[in-house]
């Protein structure tokens, strides 16, 4: 019995089946919980007013954009290494996902920042960093659609995701070196002292586990999808044999 | 068998042995890029036009902007490199797809030359067609974009050293994209974000050499993209044609 049991992708349709309902359910209940306590029953910030209380969207989101990438280099990886073709799949199914997040955090942001910094758009090192992820994402996805093998695609978005995430990691930090910007520091670090107050804190923090809990629950849905799909494919193409 | 082919044939090894790459392997190196360089010079393409599309650019931008000296000469080195790396970018898909199509990128993928040295050597050639042609004329279009005197030297020497980075990253994207067709517009939105890191610290590097500001950093930053992408990249690429090549 070890974790590559569930690549073999009948096993993966029969535990993720089982387990979809949960996640779901977890999802939606930590997010309901979070974003109700997030919007209606913390105080509004001294300074920032009602307008503080979007961080349970930004936040969490831009987290998962990024967390998204992590994810689909690490079954890229996995994909290249042990040809697990579920694997391939459900760095597929991430993209459009991680991009919606992206595009969550971008907008939320924007959103806040007019009335805070008197801008919807700065080219702030995080905020430029984004934008360039969410091309990123968009040549990802884009590569997927545009070659016909899926063998090939996996294959070759495969190596794009790995060298894009070096490359993605070299212009945050140009971006850094480029501009210092409007956005604030990190301050939910676990190794400083001063971070967000415990009010807008653990709200927060379930917020933040509705989003990856969401997550997961999107990417197995949809590499549930892609399986699917390919079954049809295999299906059609042996009728057509017959 | 393999000492055979190694001695018998005198070419030395096939794609997986690299033990008897040596003389045969530079001179088939050596036949590639001139090869390369003579197409592109001669058989229509993209030599001028790289060119010729960098000093559109240097003059729709004024047109553009308006005619103001000071705006000009502070947007300058952002328009230059800007400029430059879409010239680069123009001529991208001939690294590879004009081979893929009549068929000797599969010649080049089983001649004793490894692949690796293959997507080097045409990443060489492109450099060598666009890169320093678009660096040589830099000065001249900043002229014509006002770039105040401090700033040649420097956008000389961080276009001499980028460009080389623009060619072997775009090599990875017409590696990637070989065989799609009508890939052009994928290209571009594959090797854009990849050259944004080479982009920023190239112009930051020309706009700190402009205000007299230490432009060492930016441009030695650049130049270990510039190394460690020609260093590395070419294995991705060459990954990428045999995915395709399959």
């Amino acid at each position: 019995m070890s974790i590559w049991e569930y690549a073999n992708p009948k096993k993966f349709m029969a535990s993720t089946g089982w387990l979809l309902p949960w996640v779901w359910g977890m999802a939606g209940l930590c997010l309901l919980v979070g974003l109700i306590w997030g919007y209606f029953f913390t105080p509004d910030d001294f300074r920032q007013g009602s307008t503080v209380k979007i961080i349970y969207l930004h936040v969490p989101s831009a987290m998962m954009a990024i967390n998204a990438w992590v994810m689909m280099l690490v079954a890229s990886l996995i994909w290249l290494i042990r040809r697990h073709h579920v694997s391939a799949l459900a760095a597929k199914a991430a993209a459009p996902v991680g991009l919606t997040f992206t595009v969550i955090a971008l907008v939320t942001g924007a959103l806040w920042g007019q009335p805070m910094w008197g801008t919807w758009w700065a080219w702030d090192p995080r905020l430029t960093s984004f934008l360039i992820l969410t091309l990123f994402y968009l040549g990802y996805i884009a590569l997927w659609q545009a070659v016909e093998n899926p063998d090939t695609a996996a294959d070759l978005t495969a190596v794009l995701c790995l060298v894009g995430s070096v490359f993605a990691l070299l212009s945050r930090y140009a971006v850094l070196f480029w501009n210092q910007g409007l956005h604030q520091g990190a301050s939910l670090s676990l190794d400083k002292e001063e971070n967000v107050a415990d009010v807008f804190w653990f709200p927060l923090l379930v917020c933040i586990a509705g989003f990856v809990l969401l997550f997961v629950a999107l990417v197995l849905m949809r590499t549930r999808t892609e399986i699917r799909a390919r079954r049809l494919q295999a299906l059609i193409a042996r009728e057509r044999l017959a | 068998m393999f000492l055979q082919r190694g001695s018998g044939r005198g070419f030395g090894c096939g794609r997986d042995g690299w033990a008897g790459f040596g003389v045969a392997g530079g001179a088939g190196m050596w036949a590639l890029l001139i090869r390369d360089l003579r197409l592109a010079v001669r058989a229509g393409g993209g030599f001028g036009l790289g060119l010729a599309f960098f000093l559109l650019v240097a003059v729709l931008v004024p047109l553009g902007v308006g005619p103001e000296g000071d705006v000009l000469g502070r947007i300058a080195p952002g328009i230059l490199w800007v400029g430059a790396l879409l010239a680069c970018l123009l001529s991208l898909d001939r690294i590879f797809a004009l081979d893929f199509e009549d068929g000797s990128l599969d010649l080049l993928a089983t001649a004793p030359i490894p692949l690796e040295g293959v997507v080097a050597v045409k990443a060489l050639a492109h450099w060598l067609v666009t890169g320093v042609p678009l660096t040589l004329a830099a000065p001249v279009l900043g002229v014509l974009l006002n770039l105040p005197a401090a700033g040649y030297g420097w956008l000389v020497l961080s276009l001499a050293l980028g460009t080389p980075a623009l060619s072997v990253i775009g090599a990875f994207g017409a590696a990637l994209v070989v065989g799609v067709k009508r890939g052009g517009l994928l290209l571009s939105l594959l090797v854009l974000p990849l050259y944004v890191p080479t982009l920023i610290f190239g112009a930051e590097a020309v706009s700190r050499g402009v205000a007299g500001q230490a432009a060492e950093v930016p441009l030695l930053l650049m130049t270990g993209i510039t190394l460690g992408a020609a260093a590395l990249l070419p294995f991705a690429a060459a990954a990428a044609i045999r995915i395709n090549l399959r």
